[in-house]
């Protein structure tokens, strides 16, 4: 089984179903729906079968593929996985068709194709799929560019309001980023044989000082991706103005490309210069949680609100990485996918209220729960999620973080604890503000408030609840995964875990 | 009296250049001959043929490596592959020319006096014809060209450029609408290459005054005297610097690098825009197919000298060409600056004085000239009852007008922009990385900064025509002829198949990528 060609398959098949999505006739778009998810189903049910395959204690990378493209510039297809692309990819594989689920009724509101939407959100899996699956930097770097051509199309034909600026705003960001990073790839070439493998790369020695700027063009471009504080400020516009699918998956998965990227790329390849600047990013890390969050609770407008709980969720993961132990590095790697499933949520949630209200700003609710309980039950609950309380998946994430900074760096530790208080503090007043309180007049002439969560909606939840609980208590099956290939990179940036001294852990889990 | 030795000609290495001035030649006769209803058929098959029959020349030729005609020309593996990219990006500009159904009666009027909407401008509408002086004038500027990136000694040099030259600024007075505009440009053109011509002239006259210098050696202006010159003389080099700065303010206007650029925009905001096309494309190849041979043949022992020098001129090009595309509001002159800035980019593949460099460059040239007639072929298409619809705001809501065509524009831009898949992305790094292995770091960094700057424009025409709401004003996009659709698309399969698989075409410049001295 494990001599399947997952990968590829993998990668191709959502470009297959977006080039049959967009070939339907305009005027049959539910065929169109339908088609793009029962495609998308497809995919899930074949990550799942490669979940099973994946041996978690074997090699570090499975599913090795390759096949020559460009001989005279020594590029492959090459494709890989270890445990944080797997975990990746599943995340990928459920979460596209929940959105597309969530979204049946979006393309309808802008007057624009229906089925176009649809191919793009498979083209979307395409690309996403390919960066985490891609062992070749080139391959990476072309999956990494080209999965911003849908992301524009999606915000910029179907968002909301202010839709073109964030666009364009997404675009430039990324691209510019993306632009560092070629010149990074190209001088990785250059200095490291006229290769591209990964794993070439990975045994080849370079001096000092290139590393140490080939680094930063790889740090700038996974920075703004992710986005680390200072190069945060297009999220809050771009999730802010993404049709609420979209902006799932942008903060679940598309900004993940720049931790991911963090871990597979900078911190093996150079390992020297990644010692070098980790004070630095931790330092880019503990702010951005504090700065978020504190913007955070300042927010009237909840996809924008929701988008800065990501960005100082981002910091969290930014500080597990660059602490460089194998407890905060696996809690970072978790974080990932429970940040996926909890944002992804919370963002589905949300725009099913906007949805209902027609409007995204926060002082137009008030009291909603009394019209739409258990859509209010849910959201509360993907605030929970989101804040990491205990018995949620995230607690356990950034639990791990905290105890594995806190072993090596204990005033990181300390202060990115505060960014736990200041979760509870946004997202509690947030769900206090729409849901609770004296019901708002105005909410009872929507007629869209008095329907409360439709089957359809309740399926795009479920599996998500589901598994923010079940992973909230039992971690265990991914972090199995996710340990070996943690522990690998903590290798190769030559840190090993500090002797345990029973007093700080002890400490720590106070 | 000593006997007249002539030198030995190969006639088979030099059929090319031959075809298209013999095709040129023809041309003016079918002008004289042929009546006039008929003639516009006969010169775009006559014009068709050469150029087809010189490409198949150029691939029966693909193995010679030699100098001819007393050391005039010189055919190798760069020549060959340049000769071989004007003629293919000259067949598709010809297509658009040839082009008498997107505006009825074609793009050109027969001479300066024809005014717009005038008896004999409506009586070309109606299918009489005549504005064929473009096939014959094409003929001779690629005839020109052709020889251009073969000249082995300055003289020749220099007398293709005028070849070459004389008939594009005619060709820009030719614009059937926007006469003014047209005429203006050509003018301009005119003005400031006569200049440049003369730039060239003094410079190559400073060069034989260098290469007289050196004690039992003939003074000479061909290619390997001056490069013996270069590294043997034991003279000042102050009329080795002052000959080759002058030459090349010379080749960098034609290559629209700045500061020598102030023309561009103009005139290709003026010219016909098959013609723009023509020039940015096969121009483009003349003019760095030049740079190359002069810069890495000539003077290659002078690299320590002239490479910062160009250097500084590739980063000023690439800032220039990327700032000001910013601020345009008219198509033409937004893919002029943007021109301007890919000059800059090519200049960064000529100072990396490899193998690859060169490769690397050829690949560059070729895959821009593809990418760059398709998105003038589009800019022909757009248009109301007043001709091309070229200001900005005008395109806004396009996609919804015509999905197709935007998309295919929108591809276009994209590849403008370096996105990976398209031949935008290979051809920046085929340049880049022989930049980086020549220690240009800084030259890429530039390219790199830059082309974030110029990606803002480009994304600007996407917003404008997919996320804007069709205006009262949008125009609706004319659907093409047959010349037309089959230039846009060669144009546009070949921006996606380089960049998707640019394996072969690699192959084909690594092989070309070495000069014959």
């Amino acid at each position: 089984m494990s001599n399947f060609p997952f990968l590829s398959v993998l990668t191709v098949a959502p470009l297959v179903g977006a080039l049959v999505v967009a070939l339907l006739p305009r005027s049959r778009p539910d065929l169109a729906k339908l088609v793009a998810f029962g495609w998308s189903l497809l995919v899930l049910v074949l990550s799942v079968v490669m979940w099973f395959a994946f041996s978690a204690g074997g090699d570090r990378f499975q599913f090795r593929e390759s096949y020559p493209w460009i001989p005279n510039w020594g590029v492959n297809f090459t494709f890989e996985v270890d445990g944080i692309a797997l975990v990746m990819l599943m995340l990928i594989a459920i979460l596209v068709p929940l959105v597309i689920l969530a979204s049946w009724h979006d393309a309808e509101a802008s007057r624009r194709s229906v089925p176009a939407y649809f191919a793009l959100l498979l083209v979307l899996e395409c690309t996403m799929i390919g960066v985490f699956a891609a062992a070749d930097v080139f391959l990476f770097y072309v999956f990494f560019e080209v999965m911003l051509v849908p992301m524009y199309f999606l915000i910029g034909s179907y968002g909301g309001h202010q839709r073109q600026y964030a666009a364009v705003k997404f675009f430039l960001y990324s691209l510019v980023g993306g632009l560092f990073m070629l010149a990074a790839v190209i001088g990785l070439w250059v200095v490291g044989g006229k290769t591209f493998d990964w794993q070439a790369l990975s045994q080849a020695e370079f001096a000092t000082d290139t590393a140490r700027w080939l680094f930063l063009g790889f740090f700038v471009a996974f920075a703004i991706k992710a986005p680390f504080f200072p190069f945060h400020t297009w999220l809050p516009d771009a999730g802010g103005a993404a049709p609420a699918g979209a902006a799932a998956l942008l903060v679940g998965v598309l900004d993940k490309v720049g931790t991911f990227g963090i871990l597979r790329y900078c911190l093996p390849l150079f390992p020297e210069a990644s010692r070098w600047f980790a004070p630095w990013a931790l330092a880019l890390g503990v702010i951005g949680i504090i700065y978020a969050a504190l913007l955070a609770v300042g927010q009237n407008d909840l996809k924008r609100l929701v988008s800065y709980t990501s960005i100082a969720h981002f910091g969290f993961i930014g500080v597990g990485i660059f602490a460089f132990t194998t407890q905060a590095g696996t809690g970072a790697v978790l974080y990932m996918l429970n940040h996926g499933l909890a944002t992804g949520l919370l963002f589905l949630v949300v725009g099913m209220l906007i949805a209902r209200r027609g409007s995204a700003l926060i002082s137009d609710f008030g009291g909603a729960g009394k019209l739409v309980p258990v859509l209010a039950g849910v959201l509360f609950f993907a605030g929970l999620a989101s804040l990491a309380l205990p018995g949620t998946a995230p607690f356990v994430s950034e639990f791990l973080v905290l105890i594995g900074t806190f072993t090596v760096n204990k005033p990181v530790a300390v202060i990115a604890t505060l960014g736990i208080i200041l979760a509870a503090a946004y997202v509690l007043w947030m769900v206090q503000r729409t849901t609770q309180g004296t019901l708002n007049p105005a909410l009872t002439e929507v007629e869209g408030m008095r329907r409360d969560l439709t089957l359809r909606e309740k399926v795009v939840v479920a599996p998500l609840i589901a598994l923010i609980v079940l992973l909230g208590f039992y971690p265990k099956p991914v972090t199995d995964v996710i340990n070996p290939a943690v522990q690998a990179t903590m290798q190769d940036v030559g840190k090993s875990d500090p002797a345990p001294e029973v007093g700080s852990v002890q400490e720590a889990a106070k | 009296m000593s006997e007249l030795r002539l030198p030995s000609i190969d006639y088979a290495a030099l059929a090319p250049i031959l075809i298209m001035l013999g095709a040129a030649l023809l041309g003016v006769l079918v002008e004289a001959f042929v009546p006039r209803r008929l003639r516009n058929a006969v010169q775009l098959g006559l014009a068709l043929v050469a150029m087809l029959a010189a490409i198949v020349m150029v691939i029966l030729n693909a193995d010679d490596r030699l100098i001819t005609i007393g050391g005039a020309i010189a055919i190798d593996g760069p020549t060959l592959f340049l000769q071989g990219a004007i003629l293919v990006l000259a067949v598709m500009a010809l297509l658009l020319v040839g082009d008498r159904t997107v505006e009825r009666g074609g793009a050109f009027v027969a001479h300066a006096a024809v005014t717009a909407e005038s008896a004999e401008d409506r009586r070309q509408a109606e299918g009489v014809g005549g504005a064929t002086e473009v096939y014959p004038l094409m003929s001779f500027a690629i005839g020109g060209m052709l020889i251009f990136v073969a000249a082995n000694d300055l003289l020749t040099m220099f007398v293709a450029l005028e070849v070459f030259s004389l008939p594009l600024y005619l060709l820009c007075a030719l614009a059937r609408r926007r006469r003014l505009l047209s005429q203006e440009a050509a003018l301009k053109y005119f003005m400031l290459g006569a200049y440049a011509s003369a730039f060239f002239l003094f410079g190559v006259a400073l060069i034989y005054g260098f290469t007289s210098g050196i004690p039992g050696r003939t003074a000479g202006v061909d290619f390997a005297t001056v490069h013996a010159a270069v590294t043997e003389s034991p003279s000042s080099p102050v009329l080795l610097f002052a000959g080759m700065a002058l030459l090349a303010i010379g080749l960098l206007f034609k290559a629209a690098a700045a500061p020598f650029h102030v023309w561009t925009p103009d005139v290709y905001q003026g010219a016909p825009t098959p013609i723009t096309g023509f020039m940015a494309a096969c121009t483009k190849v003349a003019a760095f197919g030049a740079l190359l041979r002069v810069f890495h043949v000539a003077f290659a022992g002078a690299s320590w000298d002239f490479t910062p020098v160009l250097g500084a001129i590739a980063v000023l090009t690439m800032l220039v060409g990327a700032v000001l595309a910013v601020t345009q509001t008219d198509i033409k002159r937004l893919l002029a600056y943007s021109s301007i800035a890919n000059a800059g980019y090519l200049l960064v593949g000529v100072l990396a004085p490899s193998r690859e460099g060169l490769s690397g460059t050829m690949f560059y040239l070729a895959a821009y000239g593809f990418s760059v007639l398709a998105a003038f072929a589009v800019v022909t298409l757009v248009r109301d009852a007043d001709g091309e619809a070229t200001h900005l705001s005008r395109w806004a809501g396009l996609g919804r007008r015509s999905p197709f065509f935007a998309a295919i524009f929108t591809f276009i831009l994209l590849a403008f922009a370096g996105i990976p898949l398209t031949s935008g992305f290979t051809s920046k790094f085929a340049v880049f990385g022989p930049a980086l292995e020549a220690n240009q770091a800084w030259l890429v960094i530039a390219g790199v900064l830059t082309s974030m700057v110029l990606a803002f424009p480009y994304l600007r025409v996407v917003v404008m025509m997919w996320l804007s709401e069709p205006g009262e004003s949008t125009p609706t996009v004319t659907v093409p002829g047959a010349l037309t659709s089959a230039a846009l698309v060669i144009g546009v399969l070949a921006t996606l198949v380089l960049g998707v698989v640019p394996g072969p075409l690699l192959d084909l410049t690594t092989g070309a990528a070495e000069f014959v001295r």
